[in-house]
């Protein structure tokens, strides 16, 4: 489903990072990476809701299912970059780190700031999922197992 | 006569106070913290997700510790909560295709493409109580097997290739919400489907097993129920693309119905859809069921008359909190009205009296039978 | 998105928000009376005012229409970023910002005989507003007061059109006014 020509694919995953991943880990991997960028706020930390839909049929036309609670910010750094978090949930905290990592990831920062804090947090998040789906697998049910008998 | 009600307000403070000590129960117990519900009584977090319609997992939580375990109490607290809440947007319709799947069964093909996976289901057990529980004790880690990476294809896919099954059409119109107009008859389906998934689980339920039993029966297959987390894009304007805002966990049912055929359509299969937050299968299931019947009109059935294919019906007592809203007001003061109802059947009894004594006219001599007269003076 | 396009909004929305709102409750509320609105900046040829009516009043779920003289990239961007609100044509506005000369006659929604409501509010940007001219009387004034409108037979028609009809922000600057359906205009 990824476009691989999509210009905007590394700030769509970073981004999407941010908003999905839990905000103790990002908060420890921010205190971790002891950044503290100037900036102003464009938009202070807002929490508010989006409105989820779906598609009748899985591919039909669309619903609404329900909404779900998302906090958002936006920040300029003073070397003029502009950041902007939506993060799932209700952490403000989470929503302005995720604008200023953003911000700082279009600056010459980026590899200092996926290093110290975008690679980890994405390590985390696979491995949880790897092993979800793990366990998942092993649910998985194996309809030949009687004809094949004991090996 | 009409007298003023005061003079509650301390009975109603220390009504709270007791509340609020009734809610701790015994101190010597340890207190529920919101994590644990969250944790540890996750469908009952999912159900009030989806009937609140707000997607939330420790707002859920604090609701359920909130209404003491009372979930229709903790939806109104969602419900509540989420008209404070400013809305940013809609999201992209999500992909469940894309689902990361937890549990995945089919009941029409053994050997689904992608497999058939249990996940952590009650199915399988005996219903017996486990006494295990009542003591602490730590669980033995669930075991693990190599998982496939490929995405899991929807299995009406297949069929919809063969022609099959009817068709679904897209559209990328902005369906309507009822959280935000009223809701007008008839409704399009995309509306019926937010009513339901929003809906009460127990009428939802009632209304499908009503299906089943042979009222407008249409003979359902669970082509498919899959459980799993996908995530939530919405396109963000100041930047110009769509991003992922969260990930969500839903249920969703695809259910496979009777053949349909016309003089101009070769028999085919028809559908019912559920999706639902979290894992919530018998409300997944259900809402299939009722989604089909309500769709009789459109796809030129008949009208059997059956109440899940009436959809004022369904619709106007899907919703839970608009239900016990209404009941639950008949409890609150009505002297006033009780006190009209009181001096009107006073009055009905004296005529009665006084007509039954030594008269020996002809009937009802101040016309209109008694329910008639009840009905005009409620008038 | 312009960069200009991300400041200029609220800076402290839960209280500039209030702040605004309340005048522009009173306005509508009072007809006839002028109240000043701070707290937000947008991009020129956008008034102050009617800057801060969008920004309190909008949101995704309303439609915005403007007049050819206010529709500018660096406005759209304002207003999409600041408040979500999609741009539409004068059919399905629910706000609708320019001058009196451009805004009037179009063929903006004046309601439904069940929903009223459903009828576009016109923020009316003027050159300057004070309490002269147009006498205006009706709920939420006491005998008369008066306002500079840019006309008067126009405002009479929408009245008699109660309980439809279209309701009006006068903006000139960091100043509003408001002239609602039920207000009588001679």
């Amino acid at each position: 489903m990824k476009d691989e020509t999509d210009p905007n694919a590394a700030r769509k995953a970073w981004l999407g990072l941010l908003a999905r991943c839990r905000a103790a880990d990002l908060n420890a991997l921010w205190a971790g990476a002891a950044l503290a960028p100037d900036h102003t706020v464009l938009r202070a930390p807002e929490v508010g809701s989006v409105m989820v839909r779906g598609r009748a049929g899985a591919v039909g036309s669309a619903f609404n299912l329900g909404e779900v609670t998302v906090t958002r910010a936006s920040v300029r750094l003073a070397s003029g970059q502009d950041g902007h978090g939506y993060v799932q949930g209700r952490d403000k905290v989470k929503a302005t780190q995720a604008a200023l990592i953003d911000a700082l990831m279009q600056t010459d920062q980026a590899d200092a700031i996926r290093a110290a804090v975008l690679d980890p947090l994405q390590d985390q998040m696979t491995q949880t999922r790897a092993t979800r789906s793990a366990k998942a697998a092993a649910t998985k049910v194996e309809f030949f197992t009687m004809v094949r008998g004991e090996d | 006569m009409y007298v003023a009600v005061k003079g509650g307000e301390r009975a109603i403070d220390n009504a709270h106070a007791w509340l609020a000590e009734e809610r701790r129960g015994d101190a010597s117990v340890d207190e529920l913290s919101v994590p644990q519900i969250r944790e540890q009584l996750k469908l009952a977090v999912n159900r009030v997700m989806a009937e609140g319609s707000l997607y939330d997992p420790d707002l859920a939580a604090l609701a359920i510790k909130q209404a003491r375990g009372d979930l229709i109490e903790a939806i109104f607290l969602i419900r509540a909560y989420r008209t404070t809440l400013p809305r940013f947007g809609g999201s992209v319709p999500i992909e469940t295709e894309a689902m990361a799947c937890d549990r995945r069964v089919s009941a029409t093909f053994k050997d689904a493409p992608g497999g058939q996976m249990l996940g952590p289901t009650f199915d399988y057990t005996h219903r017996l109580l486990d006494f295990k529980l009542a003591a602490e004790g730590d669980v033995p880690a669930a075991e693990e097997a190599e998982a496939r990476d490929a995405q899991t294809p929807h299995i009406m896919s297949f069929l919809d290739r063969e022609g099959l099954i009817q068709p679904e059409t897209d559209s990328d119109t902005t369906p309507p919400d009822l959280t935000r107009t009223p809701l007008e008859l008839p409704a399009t389906r995309d509306l019926r489907l937010q009513s339901l998934t929003r809906g009460d689980e127990g009428f939802i339920l009632g209304m499908a097993y009503s299906t089943q039993r042979g009222y407008a029966r249409n003979h359902a297959f669970v082509a498919e129920l899959r459980i799993g987390v996908v995530p939530v894009e919405m396109d963000i304007p100041e930047l110009g693309f769509a991003i992922e805002i969260g990930e969500i966990e839903v249920t969703e049912c695809e259910t496979v119905n009777q053949f349909q055929g016309s003089k101009t359509q070769p028999p085919q299969f028809t559908r019912g859809y559920g999706l639902v937050f979290g894992m919530s299968e018998r409300k997944a299931i259900s809402m299939a069921l009722v989604d089909r019947a309500l769709r009789w009109k459109e796809l030129g059935e008949d009208n059997l008359g059956a109440p899940a294919q009436d959809e004022e019906f369904v619709l106007y007592h899907a919703d839970n909190i608009q239900a016990t809203g209404f009941l639950e007001h008949i409890k609150l003061p009505h002297y006033v009205d009780f006190q009209s109802e009181l001096e009107l059947i006073r009055k009905l009894r004296r005529e009665a009296q006084a007509n039954t004594a030594p008269q020996t006219d002809t009937s009802d001599a101040s016309g209109g039978s008694l329910s008639g007269k009840m009905k005009e003076a409620a008038e | 998105m312009q960069a200009d396009a991300l400041s200029g909004g609220f800076a402290n929305a839960p209280i500039d928000a209030a702040h605004a709102f309340r005048h522009i409750m009173q306005v509508m509320a009072q007809p006839g009376r002028i109240e000043t609105v701070t707290g937000g900046t947008p991009p020129a040829p956008l008034s102050q005012a009617a800057g801060i009516v969008l920004l309190t009043l909008c949101d995704p779920e309303t439609p915005v229409f403007l007049a050819p003289s206010r529709d500018t990239q660096a406005v759209r961007d304002w207003i999409t970023f600041h408040t979500g609100a999609p741009f539409s044509g004068a059919a399905e506005a629910a706000f609708a910002v320019g001058t009196w000369d451009e805004l009037s006659g179009l063929p903006f929604p004046i309601g439904t005989a069940e929903y009223p409501d459903r009828s576009t509010t016109l923020i009316v940007e003027c050159d300057a507003l004070s309490n002269t001219g147009a006498t205006l009387r009706g709920p939420g004034i006491k005998d008369s007061a008066t306002l500079s409108l840019p006309e008067t037979a126009a405002f009479q028609a929408n009245a008699k059109l109660f309980p439809l009809g279209l309701d009006h922000f006068l903006t000139a600057g960091d100043q509003v006014a408001a002239l609602p359906r039920t207000t009588k205009v001679s």
